[in-house]
């Protein structure tokens, strides 16, 4: 309570209403995962997200996996979208915990870990905090928090090899968000996915400089097409703009994040897809049972957190023995997409020969290089 | 399938740009500029804009055509410039201020009612190909133009003309100049400035339709990103002149185009830059234009930037 009571702290309505309710009550909410009677049924789970959870995207994705696990029993979800990644975090978060009795938040949004999440985290140690990303360090940041997160790369390298069958210009397109290793990675797996088929295409990169800019997403895709690409991709908060341009332009279009073959059609290869409903589905079945989080939780196509897009009509019958070969070593975990000898699109050897990194390669996840055959500069 | 077209694509990307970036700027700037020709300002027209958006992207959803979306956005946005209006006739109302509490009332309305319309997909807008005598898919791609486009131009030129030559226009213009004038002639000036509002905000609202039902044609709430503030800002750039607007439009939309453009290109270092074009541009032109002699010429005379 001193520490609750400290006078630098500002005063919000819930911080009034647990000093007003004294000490006892001040409690009680914090305490529920304490008491395992409680905590093997009931259970509040928040998640917050940082778009609308119907975005055809990044949080579509994360909204589906928490639909999942509202229907297990015992559940209670509380869900807030448009969460902007400033202290509204920090009041949603709190919000979450006091007056809905949450002890498992997921804060969906790369930019809600630090400081937002930290915070939150230090000032209720009793709740549990899991981060989609890949920002949580063991012994930098506490044991309520971890961050879980999927290697969807092999997804875009998947979707990479539908595009290298479908392109007749060679050319093929990502509109980029920012350029971070995850996007980085991305980006070069679905070059070399499509390398994969014919080394001679090129894939043009266009970083648009924000996770959501429909305009400027759109102006993108049409640059992108204007200069030839006839298969675009995306990683982008919501890829409906992208998908509905590409097509309409007439381009073949991979999908991101969640099925946009609703939008793009026949023009719909394939598409790599988060399964956040199976990830979701064990921190909460672990919660229930009485078990500590996992503080570290990756997976890829064979751990069940992406999954793939049902092939789309424009998919020819060489392509998909292709995809269904490469998906089958990917789900044996046989699949390695970054391997030697590779350079960069500078020139330098970034992977030398004979070393080829696993899907979840820690070196992976500080990417920060486009492979040779992508156009484009992370700078 | 077409092949790239090289570095011809940055000016193609530019031209195509300004038309098809341009449209929400031109409406927007048009319609504050018969609301501060009146003598007043609208700085909700950001609201205005995307409450326009969402209407006519709601609207066409549920009855399938984009017409009566564009219809219905128009009659939310003069609803949005009578309240405005008739908030700011009551004497010692700062219309600044108003003007920013009406923005966020439009945003959140916007973002609340239209929760459940970022899944579906509307009916576009359709656009007139004019590109049929070039054999450049990107050429034809860039004239693709749609309607509103040239609405929007020729409105510009109407308003031109119509500001000096018609007695609306002389109205409008007197009640900006000089209240008192206006009132000497029998003129009632909080009735035209309602008007203006009015008619200001509902063409804010043809902006926004035009954004979410044709370019880039999709409704969430980060459609708009500050166009509307920009476009305000764009009327004192032009000088209160609408053929101003209509060009400082084209600027913008084609200096938004540079960046895709560059990097499609491959000159790829730098975008953050680029993308910062529209906004050094108008520094340029602002500095280029300014005199150390007159103030803000073209500036009606009674508006409210200090009441």
């Amino acid at each position: 309570m001193t520490k609750l009571l400290s006078p630098n702290r500002t005063m919000n309505r819930r911080n009034f209403l647990q000093a007003s309710a004294a000490g006892a009550l001040a409690g009680v909410a914090p305490g529920l995962i304490g008491s395992p009677a409680a905590a093997q049924t009931a259970l509040t789970v928040g998640f917050i997200y940082v778009g609308p959870k119907d975005d055809y995207g990044y949080n579509q994705a994360h909204a589906e996996g928490a639909a999942v696990i509202k229907k297990m029993p015992g559940i209670t979800l509380v869900e807030e979208e448009n969460v902007p990644e400033t202290v509204d975090v920090q009041k949603t978060m709190e919000s979450m915990i006091n007056l809905d009795g949450a002890t498992l938040l997921f804060p969906t949004s790369f930019g809600y870990f630090d400081p937002h999440m930290l915070a939150m985290a230090a000032k209720y140690p009793k709740v549990q905090f899991r981060h989609c990303g890949g920002l949580w360090t063991e012994g930098k940041h506490p044991m309520n928090t971890g961050s879980y997160f999927g290697y969807i790369h092999q997804g875009q390298y998947l979707n990479g090899i539908t595009a290298g069958y479908a392109s007749k210009t060679k050319k093929i397109g990502f509109v980029a968000a920012k350029p971070i290793p995850q996007v980085l990675q991305n980006i070069n797996a679905f070059l070399l996915g499509a390398r994969s088929v014919d080394p001679a295409i090129t894939c043009q990169v266009i970083f648009t400089g924000e996770w959501s800019l429909a305009v400027k997403e759109a102006e993108a895709t049409n640059a992108l097409i204007d200069q030839g690409a006839d298969v675009v991709t995306c990683h982008v908060d919501s890829p409906k703009v992208v998908a509905e341009t590409a097509a309409g332009r007439g381009a073949f279009v991979c999908g991101y994040h969640a099925n946009q073959s609703a939008l793009a059609k026949d023009k719909y290869l394939t598409g790599a897809e988060w399964a956040w409903g199976n990830v979701y589905t064990n921190f909460i079945k672990a919660a229930q049972g009485g078990q500590k989080l996992g503080n570290f939780v990756r997976g890829g196509l064979k751990d069940g957190f992406v999954k793939m897009s049902p092939l789309g009509s424009a998919v020819s019958a060489e392509a998909r023995k292709k995809f269904e070969a490469t998906l089958a070593e990917a789900m044996a975990g046989k699949l390695s997409v970054f391997k030697g000898p590779l350079k960069d699109n500078k020139g330098n050897v970034v992977i030398t020969a004979g070393k080829a990194y696993a899907e979840d390669a820690i070196d992976l996840e500080s990417m920060a290089y486009l492979v040779e055959g992508v156009v484009g500069s992370t700078s | 399938m077409e092949n790239g077209i090289g570095l011809w694509g940055v000016p193609l990307a530019i031209f195509a740009g300004a038309i098809r970036v341009s449209t929400p700027f031109i409406f927007v700037s048009l319609g504050e500029t018969i609301t501060e020709r009146s003598g007043r300002i609208n700085l909700g027209l950001e609201g205005t804009l995307v409450f326009g958006a969402m209407t006519a992207y709601a609207v066409a959803v549920l009855t399938g055509s984009p017409t009566l979306g564009v219809l219905a956005a128009m009659a939310a946005g003069a609803v949005f410039g009578l309240i405005h209006g008739w908030i700011c006739k009551f004497p010692k109302v700062n219309d600044i201020a108003i003007g920013i509490a009406m923005m966020q009332f439009g945003l959140g309305m916007a973002f609340f009612l239209g929760k459940p319309f970022i899944q579906p997909v509307a009916p576009k807008l359709p656009s007139i190909p004019l590109g049929g005598w070039s054999s450049t898919p990107q050429v034809q791609a860039a004239l693709n133009i749609n309607v509103l486009f040239f609405i929007g131009a020729a409105l510009a030129l109407f308003l031109f003309w119509a500001f000096k030559n018609t007695r609306l226009g002389l109205i409008l213009r007197v009640v900006g100049d000089s209240t008192d004038a206006a009132r000497a002639m029998g003129i009632n000036p909080d009735r035209v400035r309602l008007l203006a509002t009015a008619v200001g905000g509902s063409l804010a609202a043809i902006g926004g339709a035009y954004l979410s039902l044709y370019y880039p044609g999709s409704w969430n709430e980060g459609i708009s990103s500050g166009q509307g503030l920009m476009a305000v800002a764009l009327v004192i750039f032009a000088r209160w002149n609408p053929i101003g607007c209509f060009l400082a439009a084209l600027l913008f939309g084609g200096a938004g185009a540079l960046g895709p453009a560059l990097q499609s290109v491959g000159v790829t270092q730098g975008y953050y830059l680029f993308y910062a074009a529209p906004y050094v541009l108008t520094l340029i032109i602002l500095i280029m234009t300014s005199s150390p002699t007159r103030s803000l010429a073209g500036a009606p005379g009674a508006l409210s930037l200090t009441k």
